[in-house]
């Protein structure tokens, strides 16, 4: 274990745990970690300054794994429906591990930060799992070093880009999916202009040793305050973006959670490198064939929170769909809903109902995100 | 005016003759985190103590918000319907949920007083 995963009780921490104590963060397990839920603000008002200001967020607990060597790029690309041979460097890339079922194992970030080396970042509850199907599928084809001494930070919001230029001038030339080496008040670290919350902002991958320094310098801009995993998940709910467990998971291909989007061409049906990754077979017939059922927005019509498994029915009572994620969007004042239901259904044309505390609460197929996106796309 | 509090966090607070206001206290607004709906009783109904009456949904969780009493629901705090933030912000004064009539005013001095209640949540 490295420095910052002293156990407690079972559960590790991270780095920054003396800093959320200090900041009088909840704390709560999540995936094996103590981790910060909320901190005095709240999550409707952490929630609220990430869209409006900056958020920043440890994320520490989730996974950073090293692949090198000059077969890594080819290696990943027999566990991923993605395009990673002609990844560009320093640009990183959406994906997802499948099983023999074309299911998704986890879903993933991947960076060519140059000499032959992928950097990866994946979930914290699939962590241990992603690391050894890593090594057991290519551990023989590439080196894979998991980053045990690494910390994770993310500064969301639309004022992220300032606050990081205003500390590493060169991080202004980074658009949305890349990466750049930024050395913050002599602190070298790896950035990628990207997050899950739908708003511009970078993730930073700095060693534990460094790490408190460098978010107390993020801190120190009156911009930015700790975001807790509340708001984070409520900021990614409002964002459309899919959440490991809840819209994607081992019984569900990559389309039926209507992430056709992030299968590269080139590994579909008739692209240079088809298939050759687990259950391609059956992600290339659903790509092809289109499948039953889908991942959709909904609108519940009230203000009643619609949450995870309520069931969606028809005007006739028939169960058509499951929500995956629900739950109240801070940004626009209402409930909103993931949900996966029959595809017949998501053109929104025949009534939907969320059974809440069984009775029937009319709902509304939205076009996915509920927030727009603002990525900084140069 | 006297106030009593719950086991269940709430506030009772005997306004007139068998007549009480019920919310919930500042710590369990704490507890809940920012609330964002709430589903009231319909007024005149009888409800006995320990009832579920309210549904009270925060961010992340829905809970029950039960009577403290046993009586009949005379008002319910119309303005929680559109602003459920009040209940977070002010819980002891704009964020009260129900007005009641006692059916058994012995329940009501049963309950906790201030000091009582302290030291109930401080364990």
């Amino acid at each position: 274990m490295g420095l910052a995963m002293k156990e407690t009780i079972n559960e590790f921490t991270t780095v920054f745990h003396p800093m959320h104590i200090d900041a009088g963060a909840k704390m709560v397990p999540f995936a094996g970690y103590n981790m910060p839920v909320s901190y005095p603000l709240g999550v409707k008002k952490e929630h609220l300054h990430t869209r409006e200001k900056a958020g920043l967020f440890d994320v520490s607990h989730m996974g950073q794994v090293k692949l090198i060597g000059e077969n890594a790029k080819k290696a990943l690309e027999s566990l991923v429906p993605v395009d990673i041979i002609d990844l560009p460097l320093m640009k990183q890339r959406y994906a997802l591990f499948t099983n023999d079922n074309g299911g998704v194992l986890d879903d993933l970030m991947v960076t060519n930060i140059g000499n032959d080396c992928l950097l990866l970042v994946v979930n914290a509850g699939c962590k241990q799992a992603d690391f050894a199907h890593l090594q057991n599928s290519i551990g023989n084809e590439c080196e894979i070093k998991i980053l045990e001494d690494y910390a994770l930070l993310a500064l969301q919001g639309p004022q992220a880009g300032e606050v990081l230029a205003a500390l590493a001038p060169e991080s202004r030339e980074m658009t949305f999916m890349t990466a750049k080496v930024l050395i913050i008040e002599g602190i070298e670290c790896l950035a990628t202009r990207s997050g899950y919350s739908g708003e511009d902002g970078f993730e930073i991958s700095v060693r534990n040793d460094q790490a408190q320094q460098l978010a107390k310098c993020l801190l120190a801009h009156e911009a930015v305050e700790w975001v807790g995993l509340g708001a984070r998940d409520s900021l990614r709910l409002e964002a459309g973006l899919s959440l490991y467990g809840h819209e994607l998971d081992t019984e569900h291909s990559p389309v039926e959670s209507s992430l056709v989007w992030a299968l590269s061409k080139v590994r579909r049906s008739g692209g240079m490198r088809a298939g050759g990754y687990p259950g391609a077979m059956t992600v290339m017939n659903h790509i092809d064939d289109g499948v039953t059922q889908k991942i959709v927005g909904l609108q519940p019509e009230g203000r009643a929170p619609v949450r995870d498994g309520a069931l969606i029915v028809d005007d006739e009572d028939n169960v058509v769909g499951k929500v995956t994620s629900g739950g109240f969007g801070p940004t626009t004042g209402k409930p909103i809903v993931i949900a996966r239901i029959e595809s017949a259904l998501s053109g929104g044309t025949k009534k939907l109902f969320a059974i809440v505390r069984e009775k029937k609460l009319a709902v509304e197929v939205v076009k996915l995100p509920f927030v727009k996106h603002n990525y900084y796309r140069g | 005016m006297t106030i009593k509090y719950s086991e269940d966090h709430e506030w009772v607070e005997l306004t007139e003759d068998g007549l009480v206001t019920v919310g919930i206290t500042e710590f369990a607004q704490e507890q809940l985190g920012d609330l964002v709906f709430i589903e009231l009783p319909e007024v005149s109904d009888e409800v006995s103590q320990g009832d579920n009456i309210c549904i009270i949904e925060s961010v992340k969780a829905a809970s029950d918000l039960v009577a403290p009493v046993s009586g009949e629901i005379i008002a319910v705090n119309d303005r929680l319907n559109d602003e459920p933030e009040l209940a977070s912000e002010d819980p002891m004064v704009e964020g009260w949920f129900v007005k009641m009539k006692l059916s058994d005013t012995a329940e009501f001095d049963a309950l906790m007083d201030e000091a009582a209640y302290q030291e109930f949540i401080e364990e």
